[in-house]
């Protein structure tokens, strides 16, 4: 499995008490653990069952995934903005692996 | 060509045996999905109302059901949506995604793509600061399911 790359979108500005619109994707294959090889062993699961966006350390949002969510799990939510700050985003995976990227807005 | 009465016989018995014992998956029942909305409410019904789920009526391919859920609520510190539980009762399991929203998330409102192996019902169940719940059911049509091989 190539090493999953976060990607997220968040707007580089927004105006005091903004609430704007984040995108979130991780590419993750998502294996349910109910698919079978060709040989008929079950495939076991893998899957990124925790997703978190903090925010100045302050948890925004944060999502529970099970398996019947599609590979490359894409997430949109709203954070309202009342400072400039960092975001941070964490995507957790069922072997432990913790993928972390950060964005940076601004008030104008 | 024609069939003697004993083959007619014979082929329809067949036919219902392998109808029978045909290829089968285990789906989660509808007593399984209600308990799910049991477990996230504990155990009150939820109302009807405030929430609204958003899925396509058709889905061509059940492997990425682009799904999005809405909770009317002000969004402040005392008054706002703590979390929604995303249901599919003809999953092999029904749970699909909970998301946890906070007074800082502006507008209780998120989407995602799901998987859905069958035509079937999506549930979303919300649940308030002060412990009240809503439902709402949208029935998707599955082309081609994302049970995967």
């Amino acid at each position: 499995m190539a090493t999953p790359k976060p990607r997220v979108k968040v707007p580089k500005t927004a105006s005091q008490g903004e609430v704007i619109t984040i995108k979130t994707l991780i590419s993750h294959p998502m294996e349910s653990g109910q698919r079978k090889d060709k040989d008929g062993n079950a495939i076991p699961r893998q899957i990124i069952n925790k997703f978190t966006c903090e925010f100045n350390g302050q948890v925004v949002f944060s999502c529970d995934m099970d398996p019947a969510v599609s590979a490359n799990p894409y997430m949109e939510f709203t954070a309202k903005i009342n400072e400039p700050g960092t975001f941070k985003f964490t995507w957790v995976d069922d072997d432990g692996s913790v993928f972390e990227t950060e964005n940076k807005i601004v008030i104008e | 060509m024609t069939f003697t009465r004993r083959q007619a016989l014979g082929l329809t018995a067949g036919a219902a045996a392998f109808m029978v014992l045909g290829p089968k998956m285990t789906y989660a029942a509808t007593e399984q999905t209600d308990a799910a909305i049991k477990a996230f409410t504990g155990g009150a019904e939820p109302a009807k109302g405030k929430i609204s789920l958003d899925t396509p009526e058709i889905a061509e391919n059940g492997n990425t059901v682009p799904v999005g859920v809405y909770v009317e609520s002000p969004m402040t510190a005392d008054n706002y949506v703590e979390s929604v539980v995303i249901l599919a009762d003809g999953n092999p399991n029904p749970a699909v995604a909970t998301f946890h929203f906070t007074a800082m998330s502006g507008v209780a409102e998120a989407k995602t793509r799901i998987r859905l192996a069958k035509t079937q019902n999506v549930i979303a169940v919300a649940k308030m600061s002060d412990g009240s719940t809503f439902i709402d059911t949208k029935e998707v049509k599955v082309t081609i399911g994302g049970c995967g091989g």
